[in-house]
Formats: C-alpha cells, structure tokens, sequence
C-alpha cells in the first residue's frame, strides 16, 4: 500500500509501527493505565483485552495523541503522538464501537465525507469510493440512507470510512459490538486482508472467538499488562487450574451439590458453572479430583455419564488472569 | 400427564404494514420451553428475536397463531402474565438518578410487591446479584456489569416464574458476561426458573438447555445446543494455508468439500471423510505452492453451525427468490 497523500514515514518505524514504552496515564490519583510496555509488528493483527476500565480505550487515545502519557512514551510509525499528531494522522486510521457516521448521509455520501475530511484530491477520493463500497460489500446500496442500512452493513461502511486515506496503523475500538456472527467473520475477513497488505492493526473486542483470531493478544487489567502472547501459549501458560466438563443426569442438583461441597471445603472448587445440561468445574488438577467429584455426586444420588478434561477456552484463560490479579 | 410449556408459540405469525406493503416478520414459529429450561434465541440482525419476544410477552399482537406463557394467552391475559413473568427488553434503562436500593424499590411498588415482601426480597436480591455493597449508588454510576446485574435482579423482584432476556449482556466486558450468565445459571438450580434469551454471542446459546434459530422471521432449527451443531453435514477440519483466499478457490472444486468458512487467517473446511480429504486437500494446494500450516480437526462451535446453517437458508430463499428480507451476504 502506498501513501501519497502525505509525508513519508521515517524508514526505522516501518518493522514495528507501535511502540509503547512504559507508558503510563493518571487522572488524579487514578492510574488507568500502569507503566505498560508492548510492540506491534508490521502487518500484525494484536488484539488489546480487558474488562471495561481496565484501561484499553485510554491506551489508544494515547496511541492517537488524543491524551498525553503522563510517563513513559509510545511511537506509532515513527511519530511522537503526544507533539506530532498532526503529522501521524495521515497515516493512522481509527473506528470505535460508536462509528461516527451520518445516518442521514448515503453511504456514498459519507465515504466521500470522510475522503475531504482527510483532504484526498478529487481523483484519488473517486478510486477509493469505488474500492471501498466493493470492499464492503455496499455496491448497489451507495445511494441508500446510511439509517437504513442493517448493523453489519453500517459497521463495514465504518470501517471503510475510517481507511478512505489508506492508513498504515488502525485503531479498532470494540468494532463488532452488537453485529451478528456472520457479519463479524466477514469484517475480520477485511481485517486479514488489510493486515495481508501491511496495515498494523490493533484492536479491541469482548468476543473472545473474535480474540482467538488475533496473531497476539495482550490482556490489560486495572491499567497493568497481565499477559501478552498468541493464544495458543496463553492458553499453555496462563490457565491456573484445569476445566472439568461434568455430564449427569440432572445437572441441577449436581450444581447444588457441588456448589455446596465448594462451601464447606470438600473440593477444591474453583469457578462451578452450567453450560447448557453439563456444568463445568475448575479444579487445580483435573486427573486427581475427577474420582472425588464423581464419588460425591453418586453419593449424593446423581448418576453421572462422564467427566472429562476438556482444553480451556481464551474466555476462560482471560478470566483466571484477570480474577487471579 | 402432559403439562403445557411454560413457553408456547404455535404458528405465531405477525405482519407489519409497511409503505412497500406488508412484510411478515415472524413467519409460523413453533417454540415449546419446559419449566426450568433456558430457552436461547439466536439469528442474524433483523431475524425476528425480538419481535417473537415481545409477541410472547404480548408487548405486540400477533396476526395468526397462538403463544403463551404458563398457559396464559399472550393477548388475552395480559395481567396474569405481567404478575409472573419477568422482561428486561434490549434498550431497558435504569432510572440513571436512584440508587440501587431505590431502584429494586421502584421497580417492586411498579409490580405490587408488598412493603414486608419488599424487605425480605430485596437483601436476597441484592445478595443474588452481589450489590449488597452498592445499594447507595447511584444506578447511573454503575459499571456496564453491575448495570445488567441490577436490571436482572429488578426484572425478578416479583418472583416470576419466568423471564424473558433481550439480548441482555450487549455490550458487557467478558468477565462481566460470564457472571451474569453464572448468575442465570444459578437460578436455573436454585429456584427453577425458565429463561428465554435471545443473543448475538454463540457461547451464550451453547450455556442453554435449547436453541432456536430463527432466520427471516422463521425457525430454522430449534433443539439442544449438541444437536444444533450435529445438524452440520460433514467433520470440520481447520488450517492456515499461506494463501488463504486461492486456497479457498481451490479447494472449493475439489470434491468431498461440503463448506468452506474463512477464520481470519485460518480455513474452516467441512468434509465428508477426515484421514482422506485431509491428504488430498495438502497435495492439491502444494501442487499450487500453498502451504498449509497446522491442519487438525476440531469440533465445530455453535458459531461454525450457525454460519453454516444460516448461509444454507440464505441460499435457499435465494434459489426460491422470496422478497421479503434483503439478507446479509456471508463472508
């Protein structure tokens, strides 16, 4: 992807277009975000999670110059956020899960809105309008009201409003909120394809099958960086304690059972849940205590099909890190 | 013996008029949820969740068909249903100006709940939902978790024996969803209660005893979460090929190839036999110099059937050209 519209970017910055380096925000005595340290490679999809006001969103208003550190430092592409701004704009593209467009624009017309507003000549505005409604899909619906478009629809245009300028680092805020399944595999199909080409993208979701995509993802909690590493290895390296998969009978009072059993010390219980008719169990060790849960609920009249060690999901590696600290 | 579901739609069919005409939003749904279920309703946006909700909760009239709930008719006994059933609809919004402790109160004087009752329910609640320690908040200053939380535990203040849930964690932090859903899950246990909820998260719909897919105003399928992902043809296999777009076109000609899905980098690829179009599929791709990383076969989700059997009904009423709804495309 070339830029052309704008300053070059300075050669060292190409391989690692974000650097946060022991970055820090307080308001007040609140420190949101807690001397945090990451780099994300060229082309890379990195994925920033944590519940909300862990400190996600301030780490990217930092990262678009928008609040400055109140230590540390950050560079994307080269460019000192806090004091060049202006300058990195150019280059860096931005959605949030409330994407700004104007419903009573077309979609045509808010492309071209957003292609002025970054100050696109006349020529290159009227090529990308072309690419982007091909790229998301809006060919035969660039004339509709951006208020009539559906929720995938609206979010894809989003997206292509937010690189009309051809950026080389995207910001994605929670970008998939509320859109259905299908919509949303389509929308990281866009994201791959853009990363394919070289953009760097960082995002943020709440769907943890959306952070499995994610080459890397790195998980924030009350302003401190817990974990950073593909999901495969958080998977391996981050898990305190392993997830028993129950099936009985009647899950009901096998749940109260050992919910009960929890209380009063007689297993070493971590999370007990339902999922559908099983109930899943986190247990320090999954061979040595499936015996014990089995015992206690024959015991208490529950007849029990099986247990299984079943491999833990991101959701549930995400959850022990951020409970645990 | 045969006792009526606690939730019933049979045909339930509604049509809104619109300036093109009319459109039939909810198309002759069946749905039957037992007492002590959690019903999941899932769907692309514009399916019809919401509209199939409100018409149960008689919230909306139906053009044909019947619903009810612990047999009352959704139209006709309108305030027997408001005594047991609980709703928290999707823009549902908490006076943001009461505390948390006003708030249970508001929403229990709104459903006749007595002063003594009052007192002994709403430190349960309070402890149900753990807000025991946030009764002086203002409902406006809570977290998003904690908002949900409190909306759920008001939606139960009159002790229904049933709620119905609108998509209710959008929007809501991981650690915070799965709470809530625990929280679901206890009453399910505890007290019995039958939930219906409809959600665009799939490993919501996998926490519920049924799933009922609706699409175009119809239910597609409707069953256990195990037997909704059996309903996909075929074992999946998943790869990273370092080609993923000419992988997917070439593999789309090959034969035993029942769907290909894209997963960010990775393929999803439905086959009839595992050991044999595995190989066949790596030799055809490093005939085209595609190499194919870390191919393994894995259990499909609730996410991978319902792309699967949402794109199976989209090409359906494409072939039978039916105008009622513009669909999205698949990915």
């Amino acid at each position: 992807m070339t830029v052309r519209e704008s300053l070059p970017i300075p050669e060292s910055a190409d391989a690692t277009p974000i650097v946060v380096d022991n970055l820090s925000k307080r308001f007040g005595d609140f420190v949101a975000v807690d001397r945090i340290n990451f780099a994300v490679r060229r082309g890379e999809v990195y994925g920033w999670l944590g519940p909300n006001g862990a400190g996600k969103t301030t780490t990217i208003r930092m990262l678009l110059g928008l609040l400055k550190p109140s230590e540390g430092s950050c560079r994307v592409l080269g460019y000192n956020p806090a004091t060049q701004a202006k300058a990195m704009q150019a280059h860096v593209g931005y959605m949030s899960q409330l994407f700004t467009l104007y419903r009573d624009l077309t979609a045509r017309e808010n492309i071209r809105f957003y292609g002025q507003v970054y100050g696109l000549s006349r020529a290159s505005l009227r090529q990308r309008e072309v690419e982007i409604l091909e790229m998301a899909g809006l060919r035969g619906r660039e004339n509709e009201l951006t208020a009539n478009l559906s929720g995938g629809w609206r979010q894809r245009l989003a997206l292509g409003c937010a690189i009309v300028h051809r950026p080389r680092v995207l910001f994605l805020d929670e970008p998939t909120a509320g859109v259905d399944p299908i919509s949303r595999r389509r929308f990281w199909a866009l994201i791959y394809a853009m990363a394919k080409e070289g953009v760097t993208i960082l995002v943020t979701t709440h769907y943890m099958d959306e952070a499995e995509l994610c080459q890397r993802v790195g998980f924030i909690s009350q302003g401190k960086l817990l974990a950073l590493d593909t999901p495969a290895r958080l998977k391996e390296t981050q898990m305190r304690g392993q997830v028993l998969e129950i099936a009985c009978a009647d899950a009901e009072p096998a749940i109260r059972a050992l919910h009960s059993a929890r209380e009063d010390g007689l297993l070493p219980l971590g999370e007990v849940a339902l999922y559908g008719a099983e109930i899943h169990a986190i247990v320090p060790d999954a061979q040595a205590w499936q015996q014990p849960i089995r015992d206690l609920l024959e015991a208490q009249g529950t007849a029990v099909q099986s247990i299984d060690w079943i491999a833990p999901t991101l959701e549930d590696v995400f959850i022990s890190t951020v409970t645990s600290h | 013996m045969t006792r009526e579901a606690a939730i019933l739609a049979q045909g339930l069919t509604k049509y809104f008029r619109t300036r093109g005409g009319t459109v039939c939003a909810v198309d002759g749904v069946d749905i039957a949820v037992q007492r002590g279920e959690t019903f999941g309703l899932i769907g692309p946006d514009g399916a019809g969740k919401t509209t199939v909700t409100r018409l149960i909760l008689g919230l909306l009239t139906r053009s044909g068909g019947r619903s009810a709930i612990l047999g009352y008719d959704s139209m006709h006994d309108t305030y027997a249903i408001r005594e047991r059933v609980g709703y928290i609809s999707q823009q549902f919004a908490l006076p943001p100006d009461l505390t948390v402790l006003e708030n249970l109160r508001f929403f229990a004087r709104v459903q006749g709940v007595s002063p003594a009752e009052q007192r002994r329910r709403i430190p349960e609640l309070l402890e149900f939902a753990g807000l025991t320690q946030f009764t002086g908040r203002l409902a406006g200053r809570l977290s998003g978790g904690m908002k949900k939380k409190l909306a759920l535990a008001c939606s139960l203040v009159h002790e229904p024996k049933v709620v119905l849930l609108d998509e209710p964690t959008l929007g809501v932090d991981p650690v915070s969803r799965r709470e809530f859903w625990n929280l679901l899950g206890n009453l399910r246990a505890e007290k019995g209660l039958t939930i219906s909820v409809c959600t665009p998260y799939m490993d919501e719909a996998e926490r519920c005893n049924q799933v009922g897919l609706i699409y175009a105003g119809r239910l597609i399928a409707s069953d256990t979460p195990q037997a909704i992902k059996r309903l996909v043809p075929g074992r999946l296999l998943e790869f990273t090929p370092s080609q993923p777009e000419r992988a997917a076109a070439r593999i789309e000609r090959m034969e035993g190839m029942l769907e290909i899905q894209t997963y960010g980098l990775m393929l999803h690829v439905f086959v009839d036999d595992v050991a044999q179009r595995q190989a066949e599929i790596v030799a055809a791709l490093a005939t085209e110099g595609i190499a194919c990383e870390g191919m393994r076969e894995i259990e499909p989700r609730m996410e991978e059937a319902f792309i699967s059997l949402i794109q199976r009904a989209q090409r359906q009423q494409e072939d039978t050209a039916h105008p009622a709804q513009r669909p999205e495309e698949g990915p």
